[in-house]
C-alpha cells in the first residue's frame, strides 16, 4: 500500500491469490507468514461459501421433492442430469457407480470457479495446491482402481497391439509418460486458465485509474468477465469430462 | 523456511515479485481445506442430495408414463364404446328391415287368403248364378211351347177351324224340334 502512495499508480495482479488469515487484521500483525494447516484462511472461508451454495442447491432446492420442479430444484436436476449423462456416455454402464465422485468434483470446481468472479472474492481453483490434490485424487483412485478392478492387464493399456511389432515399445515408453503427465495437465489447466484470467482483469482494473485509458479498460474488463464467466464453466467441464475419460480406462478395461 | 517466511511477508505488504501458489508454506493449509470440503460435499450429495434427486426424476419419469399409460387405456376404451355403438346401430337397422319385412309377408299372406276366400265365394257366387239362368232358361223353353201351343189353338180358333189339341199339340213339338 506505500507504493500505491509513493507512484500513484500499481498494478499487483498476484495480491488476490495471497492466503492470508481470515480473523486477522493486517495493519496490526502478520497474517500470511508461518500459516498453519488448521488455521482458518481465507482458503477455509471461500471453500465454506462453496459447499453451503452446493448444500442450498442440491440439497434446500430439492427439499420439495416436486414432480413439477421450482427453479432452483430445476437447476439442480438439470447439473444433475447433465453429469450423469457425461458419466454414462464416457464411462459406460459400469461407470456410473461412481457418479457421485464426478459431481463432488466438477460442483466444487464449478462453484469455486463461479464465486470466484465476485469482486474482493478468493478463487481457491486458482491454486495449485488445489488443483494438483484435485488432479492427483483423480490420478491414483483411476490408478488404484484400474490395478484392483483389471490387475496386471491394466497395464496392457500401454502396450499397443494394434501398431507394428517393432513401434511397441516406443509407444509403450511414450504412452508411460503421457499416463503420468495426466495429472500435471490436468491441473495446470484449471489453475492456469483462472489465474491467468483473473490476473488479467486485476491489471485491466488498474489501469482503470488513468483517465485517458480508463474507459477502454472498463470496457475490457466488462468483456472478460464475461469471457471469465465462460472459462469458469467451462474449465469445470473439461476437468470433469477428462476425470470420466481417465475413469474409463480403469473401469472399461485396456483397450487399445 | 525462514526465507519463504520473509517471502510471504514482503508479499502480504504488497510489491511480491513471485506467485502466491508457488509459496509451498500455505500448501498445507490449503490441501486440509479442500480434503474436508471435499469430504462434505461428497456425504452431502451421495446420502442426501443425489439419491433425493435420482428418485424424484425416476418419479416424474413413471409419472409420465403412467399418465401415457392411462391416455391409451381411455382412448382404447373411447374406440371400443364407438365400436359397441355401431354395432348397436348396425342391429336395429337390421332388426328393423327384418320386422318390416315380417309385417310385410304376414299382410302378404292374410291378403293371398282374403283373395283366395273371395275367388271361392266369387266362383260359389258364379255358379248359382249360373244355375239360376240355366233354371230360366229351361223355365222359358217350357213357356214358350205352352205359349206356342196356345197361340196356335187360338190362331187356329180365330180362322174358324176345329182346334184339334192332340194335332196342335204335336205339331208345334215337331215345329219347336225342327
Amino acid at each position: 500500500m506505500t507504493d500505491v502512495a509513493e507512484t500513484g499508480f500499481a498494478i499487483h495482479p498476484m495480491d488476490q491469490f495471497i492466503v492470508k488469515r481470515f480473523f486477522c487484521d493486517a495493519a496490526h500483525a502478520d497474517c500470511t507468514s508461518n500459516i498453519k494447516w488448521y488455521e482458518i484462511t481465507n482458503v477455509t472461508v471461500w471453500m465454506a461459501v462453496a459447499v453451503l451454495a452446493i448444500i442450498a442447491l442440491m440439497v434446500l432446492g430439492s427439499r420439495g421433492r416436486a414432480v413439477i420442479p421450482t427453479r432452483l430444484q430445476s437447476m439442480g436436476e438439470m447439473i444433475y442430469g447433465f453429469i450423469y449423462k457425461m458419466v454414462e456416455d464416457v464411462t459406460g454402464h459400469d461407470g456410473v457407480k461412481y457418479f457421485p465422485y464426478v459431481m463432488t468434483l466438477f460442483l466444487f470446481i464449478l462453484f469455486s470457479n463461479l464465486l470466484g468472479l465476485i469482486p474482493m472474492s478468493f478463487t481457491t481453483t486458482s491454486h495449485v495446491a488445489v488443483t494438483v490434490t484435485l488432479a492427483l485424487l483423480v490420478f491414483l483412485g483411476v490408478t488404484i482402481l484400474g490395478l484392483v478392478k483389471n490387475g496386471i492387464g491394466f497395464l496392457g493399456m500401454f502396450w499397443v497391439s494394434s501398431a507394428p511389432l517393432a513401434l511397441r515399445p516406443v509407444l509403450a515408453v511414450i504412452e508411460v509418460i503421457s499416463y503420468f503427465v495426466r495429472p500435471v495437465s490436468h491441473s495446470i489447466r484449471l489453475a492456469g486458465n483462472l489465474m491467468a484470467g483473473h490476473a488479467v482483469m486485476k491489471v485491466f482494473a488498474g489501469f482503470a485509474s488513468m483517465a485517458v485509458i480508463s474507459p477502454v479498460a472498463v470496457g475490457a474488463v466488462t468483456a472478460i468477465y464475461g469471457l471469465e464467466l465462460l472459462v469458469a464453466v467451462v474449465q469445470a467441464y473439461v476437468f470433469t469430462i477428462l476425470t470420466c475419460v481417465y475413469l474409463k480406462d480403469a473401469v472399461g478395461g485396456a483397450h487399445h | 523456511m525462514a526465507t519463504e517466511a520473509h517471502e510471504a511477508a514482503a508479499g502480504a505488504a504488497g510489491h511480491s515479485a513471485g506467485m502466491p501458489q508457488l509459496d509451498i508454506s500455505t500448501w498445507a493449509n490449503q490441501i486440509f481445506w479442500l480434503v474436508i470440503a471435499l469430504v462434505v460435499i461428497y456425504f452431502v450429495l451421495s446420502r442426501v442430495a443425489l439419491p433425493r434427486i435420482g428418485a424424484v426424476l425416476a418419479d416424474r419419469s413413471s409419472t409420465i408414463t403412467n399418465d401415457l399409460a392411462a391416455a391409451e387405456e381411455l382412448k382404447q376404451k373411447a374406440v371400443a364404446a364407438e365400436k359397441a355403438y355401431n354395432a348397436a346401430l348396425e342391429k336395429a337397422r337390421a332388426d328393423a328391415g327384418r320386422i318390416v319385412a315380417e309385417a310385410k309377408a304376414e299382410i302378404q299372406a292374410d291378403l293371398d287368403k282374403a283373395t283366395a276366400q273371395a275367388d271361392v265365394e266369387i266362383a260359389a257366387k258364379g255358379a248359382e248364378s249360373e244355375a239360376r239362368i240355366a233354371e230360366i232358361r229351361a223355365g222359358a223353353l217350357e213357356s214358350v211351347t205352352e205359349v206356342a201351343k196356345d197361340t196356335a189353338k187360338e190362331i187356329v180358333a180365330a180362322l174358324g177351324g176345329k182346334a184339334d189339341a192332340r194335332g196342335i199339340t204335336a205339331a208345334v213339338t215337331a215345329k219347336l224340334k225342327g
